[in-house]
């Protein structure tokens, strides 16, 4: 006998996922065959994930796949993490290109499935280090592919900073060069980059994982916070909000994405701006293609997580977005494009990704084994950052 | 009642700050539609009519247009037919509950865009129903409805009772008479209650964003998505320096009709 | 009326006939389907949303249990931040609405009292146009306006002071009641419009001069016209979350339930909606005392 229940948003696609998918109330599970191709594929998107050659004619890896595959991709782009989980919500997409503050969360509410890593030939070349990431595997089982690898670096305007910093001082220092002209990323992820602080300025909370933090270790990161509020001058949405800002001089010194640099620098090859990763590391972020519950174009998808981790496109993609790309093949690919870039973006260097904490997703259990051990979850953040920002 | 020259004056002065307000970041839009650079700092290092150029070759943009273009028409159209509906009802009878139903037309209106796009988008979601110009129709006639219907019902508030009845002793059915007798005088209602629900539906992102579905773009959905992109941001001001520019013929043929039909009534 | 009367009529017609003496059915079926639609649309998805206000997500899995509870609305109300949040919101949506009449009103009553037909008309284009430029295109526009070293900042170096830059909630302010000053101007214009010349003329004939004549006809019956014009003022003004994130780096009630209803908590982005929710029934039970439904 069926049970009614009254859905919610989640917990209605949970079902209907469920339902569509095995009939029974086992999670849905993954494909042991590839599916054959269908006509389209629908994607969220982080905005330069899937360029389609309108943005810069030498970079497209759309096209090659349409016309390779026969699947019409359609795009729609995300604002933020937020916005892709919302949009993943209404069932309406194949795939999406998830930040390890999403993944988890959609992993666990069901909105997407466990990936069948057989059907994916060159996922075997993937670098070692970018396997099995906490932030998208789950009990040794597998829901997506990785786009490449970053970190949030630091980015200074050299006129302000006449010898370069070394530490992240230049944003939490309230006598900084840059006080009151700091920018900052808009999300509560970013209490995870004040833990960082922490685990150099108060060795003595113990913080080891700083998406996983206690209630104390939280307190004093929120406190960390505050006082930043100080001396912030904008927090970021959008990466043009800080093309505008930093090409304008408006802002001195903040957390960015290469890819911020990359488009002032193109633009205006003289601004007096270099970014840098601080000694005491950063966090970072290597984005999930991951695949939709129930997707109506299952085929394509797993189609398009083979392509994107081809060394071609790989390559195209990071020099594109200005990140690490996801295999050593894709690494000689990318020297043809930009020279250094694997170099410059340490794709090859383990021991530097060792200093880079990957955005996860803060969970009640720790996401880890030990069984007495309680932290803040995303809920926790997020009303915090609501506090910190919107007090 | 003559207003004194001060108080004319005065209100000349007033109309003239306001407009300056209302047209300052137009100002600034047109200048930025002519920028030389990508960036959106201030003051623009030089003009150019590359992104013009850039514009006129994007299919895509002419597609959102498009798209816009047959939602907010639809969304109109449907607004247009069960406001009048509903208005026709509420002025022409006495029944109980008749100021509740005026209070949930406005509600949507009424409530933040993003409780509407995740209620609907969950209602879509669980029916099943595939997200595209259809679900954005009905996202958008929700809170079009309340625009027709509220000039309507005004304007039914001033038309007395006794040209219907005068009708209705012609020999006319209600058919006959709602076309030949209450439609013409519902004329100018029903423009500028149009306009305005075209307008609003036209200009729509937040309900859009969360009822439009993958492969389905207006235009305030692909602005959305070209000010995240630097090389895109720039054509937005083109676009819509262009759509306020294409705007005034219908606005100035509606003011027109409205205008002389107004004119005759008074 | 003869000629058609002998001839048999059409089914429409017999319809048409038969509803006419049955004035219940009429109105039942003219409000029927307008109701349907919002019935089945609006109000039942909004009713599901807000069920979630009275469940709790399950912090492992993050998915929502319906167990009843009211941790939510406990949450809101004893975390101080959402108490700010919704006072400064609904403190906005009052400034706003008050500076949109401040500006609406004396450009509509030109408009409408003293300019001549042509006048009139290039004015009320004038209003109109604006209304086709994008919302966000207008925000984008007043982000460069505002911004650090924007058009303001270099308005006033010669002055030696500089603006607030984009993290400044005044930013907020000034660009909501942009945004929403057509939605205020055309309801007054259109109610001021609707006042016969000759109450007016019996005003004065009653020894009536133009300050008590404004003050005791004119206001009364435009009043219902500013309140209906509020009522967009204010309640686009309370649901807005993307200007305050662009222009001034604040948090409505809208962010609010924006982040919470995806990543976050639903029960309590659901929770959080009944603050708006509220504030508009009670708003527009004002606004119905005031007659404002008669002129929208």
């Amino acid at each position: 006998m069926r049970r009614l229940r009254i859905p919610s948003v989640l917990a209605a696609l949970a079902l209907v996922a469920s339902a569509c998918s095995s009939g029974t109330s086992v999670p849905s599970g993954m494909a042991t065959a590839l599916p054959d191709a269908e006509d389209e594929l629908n994607l969220v998107i982080w905005v330069g994930y899937a360029e389609d050659g309108s943005s810069d004619p030498a970079y497209d890896w759309v096209t090659p796949f349409e016309q390779e595959t026969g699947c019409q991709v359609n795009t729609t782009d995300g604002r933020d993490s937020a916005n892709m989980v919302s949009l993943m919500a209404t069932g309406q997409y194949d795939g999406v290109s998830a930040s390890g503050d999403a993944t988890l969360r959609m992993i666990a509410a069901g909105t997407v499935a466990p990936v069948n890593l057989d059907l994916i030939p060159n996922y075997a070349n993937v670098f070692e280090g970018l396997k099995n990431q906490p932030h998208n595997t789950v009990d040794g089982v597998s829901y997506g592919v990785p786009h490449g690898r970053g970190a949030n670096v630091l980015i200074y305007n050299t006129e302000t900073f006449t010898t370069p910093p070394t530490s992240w001082d230049a944003v939490w220092d309230p006598n900084s060069p840059a006080a009151g002209k700091i920018s900052i990323y808009n999300s509560s992820i970013y209490i995870a980059d004040a833990a960082l602080r922490l685990k150099t300025t108060r060795p003595e909370l113990g913080i080891e994982d700083i998406y996983q933090l206690n209630e104390e270790q939280f307190n004093a990161a929120v406190e960390l916070l505050q006082q930043q509020n100080d001396i912030v001058g904008e927090y970021w949405n959008l990466a043009t909000d800080q093309i505008t800002s930093f090409g304008s001089g408006a802002m001195l010194a903040g957390t960015t994405w290469q890819y911020q640099l990359n488009t002032i620098l193109a633009d205006n090859p003289d601004a007096p701006l270099a970014v840098t990763l601080p000694e005491e590391g950063s966090t970072g972020w290597s984005d999930t293609w991951m695949l939709a519950a129930n997707a109506q174009h299952p085929g394509c998808m797993y189609r398009w997580m083979n392509w994107m981790l081809s060394p071609e496109t790989s390559a195209m993609a990071t020099v594109w977005f200005g990140e690490a790309p996801t295999s050593p093949a894709a690494c000689e690919e990318a020297e043809k494009l930009s020279p250094g870039h694997c170099d410059t973006f340490h794709a090859t260097d383990e021991s530097y990704f060792d200093k880079v904490a990957f955005w996860s997703t803060p969970r009640e259990d720790c996401n880890d084994d030990k069984a007495d051990t309680t932290c803040k979850d995303i809920e926790d953040w997020i009303a915090a950052w609501t506090e910190i920002t919107g007090g | 009642m003559t207003e004194s020259r001060w108080v004319r004056i005065g209100l000349r002065v007033m109309t003239g700050v306001a407009l300056a307000f209302i047209y300052l970041p137009l100002l600034v839009v047109t200048i930025y539609a002519f920028n030389a650079s990508r960036s959106q700092a201030w003051p623009p290092p030089g003009l150019s009519l590359q992104w013009f150029i850039e514009a006129a070759g994007n299919g895509r943009v002419v597609n959102a247009f498009v798209t816009s273009l047959l939602a907010a028409a639809g969304a109109t159209a449907v607004a247009l037919v069960l406001g009048t509906a509903a208005a026709l009802g509420v002025a022409r009878h006495r029944f109980f509950g008749r100021e509740v139903i005026s209070f949930l037309l406005v509600l949507p209106i009424a409530l933040p865009g993003v409780i509407t796009g995740v209620a609907l988008a969950a209602t879509f979601t669980t029916l099943r129903v595939d997200f595209g110009l259809p679900t954005i129709i009905v996202g958008h006639a929700t809170f079009c409805v309340v625009i027709a219907y509220n000039n309507v019902v005004a304007r039914l508030r001033r038309l007395p009772r006794s040209t219907e009845e005068a009708s209705a002793d012609l020999g006319a059915d209600t058919w006959q008479t709602f076309r030949r007798v209450l439609l013409p005088a519902m004329r100018t209602a029903l423009l500028s209650g149009g306009l305005l629900a075209f307008a609003l539906s036209f200009d729509e992102v937040i309900v859009t964003n969360f009822t439009a579905g993958p492969g389905t773009e207006t235009i305030p959905l692909w602005i959305f998505s070209a000010i995240q992109r630097p090389n895109e941001l720039p054509v937005v001001n083109v676009v819509a320096l262009v759509l306020i520019v294409l705007s005034v013929v219908p606005v100035w043929l509606a003011e027109r009709l409205s205008g002389a039909a107004s004119a005759v009534v008074r | 009326m003869t000629a058609s009367a002998t001839a048999k009529p059409s089914a429409f017609r017999r319809l048409a006939t038969w509803l006419h003496g049955r004035s219940r059915l009429q109105l039942g079926l003219l409000l029927a389907s307008p109701l349907a639609w919002i019935g089945l649309a609006y109000i039942g998805s909004l009713v599901i949303l807000l069920l979630n206000a009275f469940w709790k997500t399950d912090a492992f899995s993050g998915r929502v249990v319906p167990v009843f509870t009211l941790d939510a609305f406990i949450q809101i109300a004893s975390d101080e931040v959402y108490r700010t949040i919704a006072l400064r919101t609904l403190g906005m949506a009052v400034a706003v609405t008050l500076t949109d009449v401040l500006l609406g009103f004396p450009i509509a009553y030109f408009m409408a009292r003293i300019a001549s037909r042509r006048t009139r008309r290039i004015l009320l284009i004038a209003v109109l146009l604006p209304l086709w430029a994008s919302y966000l295109v207008k925000i984008y526009a007043w982000r460069v306006i505002l911004q650090g070293n924007g058009l303001l900042d270099w308005l006033l170096e010669p002055f030696g002071i500089s603006g607030p830059g984009l993290n400044d909630l005044l930013n907020s302010w000034v660009v909501l009641s942009y945004l929403w000053l057509p939605y205020m101007i055309l309801p007054i214009f259109a109610g001021l419009e609707r006042i016969p010349e000759s109450l007016l003329e019996a005003s004065s004939d009653l020894g009536g001069k133009a300050g008590p004549t404004f003050r005791r006809v004119v206001v009364p019956l435009v009043l219902p016209a500013v309140v209906a014009g509020s009522i967009f003022t204010f309640s686009l003004t309370l649901g807005d979350y993307i200007t305050p994130t662009f222009v001034s780096g604040t948090k409505f009630i809208g962010n609010v339930i924006y982040d919470n209803s995806s990543l976050g908590s639903l029960p309590l982005a659901a929770a959080y909606s009944f603050v708006p929710i509220v504030i508009m029934v009670l708003y527009l039970g004002l606004a119905r005392r005031l007659g404002a439904f008669d002129s929208l």
